[in-house]
């Protein structure tokens, strides 16, 4: 990681559902402008760990967590930090791995986020909608069509409007969690042409559990197993000659 | 299919019909003896005679007026305890207990709202028996089926819509607003549509707080007593020095009550029907 940015970063990090842990003292640092990947057996907490960025584990009642998290060196969770929740979010972006666009049209997905953060006029909107469209890919599919409800859409279209709508608010960091793993495989494939696409301009945090997905679109990878950060380094590294034994078991398929 | 399966299968029916059977005759014996007496004078004109004559119009107004306050009375706040209970509440004990103490609120027997408001409006507030007394009586009643029934609506409504809603930066109170209630809402009238029906048809909550047995002249403030359906009919029924004149009366009276409480019904089904078809996930 030579001459890189720190966009993320977690140090000593524990999370705790109830009474149970589910993440154990992680201390990481994800680069800005890269794509990382974070690969993992089901359940070794990733989605958890992914949501610690966006403080989206918040909302879930019982849960605490020690340690911190800090976005441009900031420390998210402070109670009087120079970032309050909404501003958090508006800059940490979040794609979630069952695309849930709102029950309305498409224009009024995208501008759900804008309109939230204060912008009323129209022609700003309409800007906006066209932008975040063309952003991820779907303008050209859908720009007849922008007042038809999103439900009509397929699923991979579903997904990439969900895209669209976390991109509608400018944000600087891009959190997915599994986005293509309910989709078939060219609606996959489009997804990950545009995160190659985005992946200039933003940092994008991946959760998948596709390793062959992680190798194609990802700088970096962090292997997580039963709560624990393994193993973080170059993919390319990863894959080839990871340093650890359990990264290299994953990898060749001996588990998970 | 095996014998087994069979018995079991025409016993259900066999229940299930019967009960529509016996539903089917009593709206068909009132339909039968009410639709005769069912006249624009009987609908237009107050009773003479305590009802032996004449026809029924300030039951049909005091029983809209009563409906009416309670719907404006219990909607609101049972929404507002819908939306806090779903959305805001902890799930701690304390609101566990809660939630359980207004699902037996809604059993408990119209009587008994009937005996709170008698003291709580009637005396305690001084409103009198009146029209306002009646409604809040009818409002407490139908809260409780009213705030469930929203609960189940707000519940409907998938995580992931609000969890969508917040990654966007969106407070809470913006996310149920814009991304929850448009949902919400539909479902939560049609429950609150039908504890209305219910509200129409009691006669227990009102006896003491607000009927009138005989009272040709229509209600000028919420301070009056006003003649509803339900009483009406109970009076005609039980009370009535010449009961079985009146019974053209009674059914009657018992038809304008069905088809009131059946549109109310009606709207609510219609209302789910047509939400239904626009929200789906
Ligand atoms: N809402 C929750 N409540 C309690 N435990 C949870 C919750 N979500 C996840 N967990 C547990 O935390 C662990 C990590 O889960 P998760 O982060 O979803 O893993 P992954 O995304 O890697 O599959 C699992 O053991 C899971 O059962
Ligand atoms: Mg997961």
């Amino acid at each position: 990681m030579v001459n890189e940015t720190i966009k993320l970063e977690s140090k000593n990090l524990n999370f705790y559902y109830g009474e149970t842990q589910a993440l154990f003292n992680i201390n990481l640092q994800i680069p800005k402008n890269r794509v990382t990947a974070l690969i993992g057996p089901s359940g070794c907490g990733k989605s958890t760990f992914l949501r610690m960025y966006n403080r989206m584990n918040d909302i879930i009642p019982g849960t605490h967590h020690k340690g911190s998290i800090l976005i441009d060196s900031d420390d998210i969770y402070l109670e009087k930090g120079s970032m309050d929740i909404v501003s958090l979010r508006k800059k940490v972006g979040m794609v979630f791995q069952k695309s849930n666009p709102f029950p309305k049209s498409i224009w009024e997905n995208i501008a759900y986020g804008p309109k939230i953060h204060g912008i009323k006029d129209n022609t700003k909107l309409e800007a906006i909608v066209e932008k975040s469209l063309r952003g991820s890919a779907l303008w050209e599919e859908v720009s007849d069509r922008l007042h038809q409800n999103a439900f009509g859409l397929s699923g991979g279209q579903q997904q990439r409007l969900c895209i669209a709508r976390a991109l509608a608010v400018e944000p600087e960091i891009l959190l997915m969690d599994e986005p293509a793993s309910a989709l078939d495989p060219k609606s996959t494939t489009r997804i990950e042409n545009l995160i190659r696409e985005l992946r200039e301009n933003y940092t994008i945090v991946i959760v998948t559990h596709n390793m062959q997905q992680a190798a194609r679109i990802s700088y970096y990878t962090a292997f997580f197993y039963e709560g624990k950060l393994i193993e973080f380094g170059e993919t390319e590294k990863i894959f080839t000659k990871p340093d650890q034994q359990q990264t290299e078991d994953y990898i060749t398929g001996r588990f998970g | 299919m095996p014998k087994k399966e069979k018995v079991i299968t025409w016993v259900l029916r066999l229940i299930t019909y019967s009960i529509v059977v016996i539903i089917g005759t009593i709206l068909f014996n009132i339909v039968k003896n009410g639709l005769p007496v069912l006249s624009w004078e009987f609908l237009s004109q107050p009773p003479r005679r305590s009802g032996a004559e004449g026809g029924i119009l300030p039951a049909i107004i005091g029983t809209i007026y009563l409906v009416s306050g309670a719907i404006i009375v219990a909607i609101p706040l049972g929404m507002a305890t819908s939306i806090y209970l779903t959305e805001y509440a902890s799930q701690d004990r304390f609101n566990r207990y809660v939630r359980l103490s207004i699902i037996t609120l809604a059993g408990v027997p119209s009587i008994v709202f009937g005996l709170f408001g008698l003291g709580l409006f009637v005396i305690f507030f001084g409103f009198g028996a009146s029209i306002l007394s009646g409604s809040l009586t009818l409002a407490f009643m139908i809260l409780p089926t009213i705030i469930v029934s929203s609960e189940e609506a707000l519940r409907a409504v998938p995580l992931s819509l609000r969890e969508g809603s917040l990654a966007l930066g969106a407070t809470r109170w913006q996310t149920i607003y814009k991304n929850v209630l448009p949902y919400a809402l539909p479902g939560m009238f049609t429950g609150s549509i039908l504890g209305v029906g219910r509200a129409a048809g009691e006669t227990a909550p009102i006896l003491l707080t607000a009927a009138a047995f005989f009272l040709p002249k229509l209600p000028t403030s919420i301070f009056d007593q006003v003649m509803a359906l339900p009483y009406h009919l109970y009076i005609l029924a039980t009370q009535h020095p010449e009961v079985h004149k009146v019974l053209p009366k009674q059914y009657g009276t018992a038809l304008v009550l069905v088809l009131l409480v059946l549109t109310f019904n009606l709207t609510a089904i219609f209302l789910r029907g047509h939400f239904r078809k626009k929200y789906k996930w």
